[in-house]
């Protein structure tokens, strides 16, 4: 850093207000497609392992396998087939929550009672009746922790993505490595820290209230 | 409520093996409408797979159930579960939904308009013994075991199926609430009518709530029979040993003084003024008991004030041995 530079000036934050707007707007954006996108195929995925549970092993080991692909370098692979565009952001973004998201909802549907399951089957339910109105409303907990990890997690990676023009609050980041300058890097990672912390509490709000039979006891 | 719903329920032939075992073997028996028929026999004996055939949780291998002369084989199984109460021993109500959701599943399952459901689901509440305005809102978990088996069978119950299927109902609550949950169970299916299938373990549960029993064993039917004559005539040593050596005791549970022989030409003023007094109606168990502890070795049996006559501790040995 610059030297007598100080760590944050924060003239430069008052002065970048709409900026930073824009930039959480952008981060948002970002997070939730790739967390909506990303539950709906593993949503899909969970069920087929739950109908064949011989698909476990190979769906498990392709999403850990994308888990394990360092993002950095995801994105650049990317570029060459998808540009700079919002969608190699996405690619990489969804592909990183699929091994979390899948497993929290098969360990869910799988985690219902067997006597309820009986007890719902033998009072004649249909199978897709029994899934729906039974099984996932009692999975929805661990559904929703995984949701809450991958929304933390997305929210973290999202400032990687401002290396292919996609940032979010990683634009500040970016920008303030390059300018040597604190103030900027700092908001940049405080903002995203915040969010993070921000979306987890809605998510534990919206838990609650999804499940208020989990208070009664 | 008028006794008339319940169905006649036939098991004709009906075997049912997995790889290299016989779970039911060949069984066949038929419960008449609006009784309470009671599945016993030791763990293994194919009780409970005979149970789930009826509702085809368990396809049989071949055979054919019937109820109400229709076999159930031939049913779509969804539809069929609908109109047949279903009851197990961890109760399987849904935590998510409160006591009248649960209550309420069937007769949403079948589509009734909502008023009619919320109508239907405070008269079984109820009927159960769950006063609606504490209990309706709540979740199962905050629910004691007693009151969770009391939801259970009110949620079999809601649709008004003619055959409640009840897999150990009361294994899992203690024996003050079991005994009350039982005779609670007496008193809703005689208002009722409707026909139970009923699975327990427990010979004393199957004789106190059986109009009829199947003993079973090793996938075979041992003996049918009311649970009198299981007690007083056992068909083999095994049924003897199954319901116990204090047969001729449990017995007496069943026998009243009005059923006994009692001596009318005794007269009352020769007979022990200590003797105890008896009415026609108490078990012969209670009778002996008074008479034990009375130390007159008999009793004197009065109808309201009129002297019937004296029973004596002989007759009662007598009855136990022959079932008179």
């Amino acid at each position: 850093m610059t030297e007598g530079e100080p760590l944050v000036r924060w003239d430069w934050v008052t002065g970048h207000l709409d900026e930073i707007g824009q930039r959480l707007v952008e981060h948002v954006e970002l997070t939730v497609i790739a967390v909506g996108v990303g539950f709906v195929i593993a949503f899909g995925l969970a069920l087929l392992i739950i109908r064949r549970p011989q698909l476990e092993a190979p769906v498990t080991f392709v999403t850990g396998t994308l888990y394990t692909i360092p993002s950095l370098a995801l994105f650049v692979l990317l570029i060459p087939y998808t540009g700079l565009s919002i969608l190699t952001a996405e690619i990489g973004l969804v592909s990183y929550t699929l091994l979390i998201l899948i497993r929290n909802i098969v360990r869910g549907i799988r985690g219902v009672p067997a006597d309820v399951r009986e007890a719902a089957t033998g009072m004649g339910y249909a199978p897709r009746e029994r899934l729906w109105r039974v099984e996932v409303p009692l999975a929805l907990a661990a559904i929703i922790a995984g949701v809450r990890v991958a929304t933390i997690s997305t929210i973290g990676l999202v400032t990687v993505t401002a290396l292919i023009g996609q940032g979010g609050f990683g634009y500040f980041i970016l920008i303030g490595i390059q300018r040597f300058f604190s103030t900027e890097l700092l908001v940049g990672a405080v903002c995203s820290v915040a969010l993070a912390i921000v979306a987890d509490g809605l998510l534990v709000l919206l838990q609650r209230r999804l499940t208020p039979w989990a208070r009664a006891a | 409520m008028p006794a008339e719903r319940g169905a006649t329920v036939e098991f004709r032939d009906v075997t049912k093996r997995y790889a290299d075992q016989v779970a039911v073997d060949r069984l066949s028996f038929t419960v008449p409408a609006g009784r309470i028929c009671i599945l016993v026999g030791p763990s293994g004996s194919g009780k409970t797979t005979s149970l789930k055939m009826v509702n085809r949780l368990i396809e049989p291998t071949s055979g054919a159930i019937l109820i109400d002369g229709h076999d159930v084989l031939r049913e779509d199984p969804v539809r069929l579960r609908r109109r047949i109460g279903y009851v197990i021993q961890q109760v399987g109500l849904f935590p998510h939904q409160t006591i009248a959701e649960n209550v309420g599943t069937v007769p949403r399952l079948l589509g009734w308009p909502k008023e009619r459901i919320r109508t239907r689901t405070l008269e079984l509440l109820e009927l159960v013994g769950l006063d609606p305005d504490r209990y309706a809102k709540r979740y199962p978990a905050q629910l004691s075991g007693g009151e969770r088996q009391r939801a259970g069978v009110a949620r079999a119950l809601a649709a008004e199926p003619p055959v409640m299927l009840m897999d150990e109902p009361f294994g899992a609550v203690d024996p003050i609430v079991r005994d009350r949950l039982q005779g609670e169970l007496l008193r809703i299916q005689g208002e009722l009518g409707t026909t139970v299938l009923f699975v327990t373990h427990d010979i004393d549960e199957a004789i106190r709530l059986g109009d009829r029993v199947v003993l079973m064993r090793d996938g075979k039917l041992v003996q049918y029979a009311p649970p009198g004559e299981l007690l007083a005539h056992p068909a083999n040593d095994f049924v003897a040993q199954f319901v116990g050596a204090d047969r001729g005791l449990k017995l007496l549970e069943l026998l009243t003084v009005g059923g006994a022989d009692v001596d009318p030409d005794t007269l009352r003023e020769t007979v022990d003024p200590n003797a105890p007094r008896l009415t026609p109606t108490m078990t012969l168990r209670q009778a002996l008991a008074m008479m034990l502890q009375s130390d007159a070795q008999v009793g004197v049996v009065f109808d309201g004030d009129r002297y019937v006559g004296v029973l004596t501790l002989a007759k009662i040995g007598k009855m136990i041995r022959s079932d008179a």
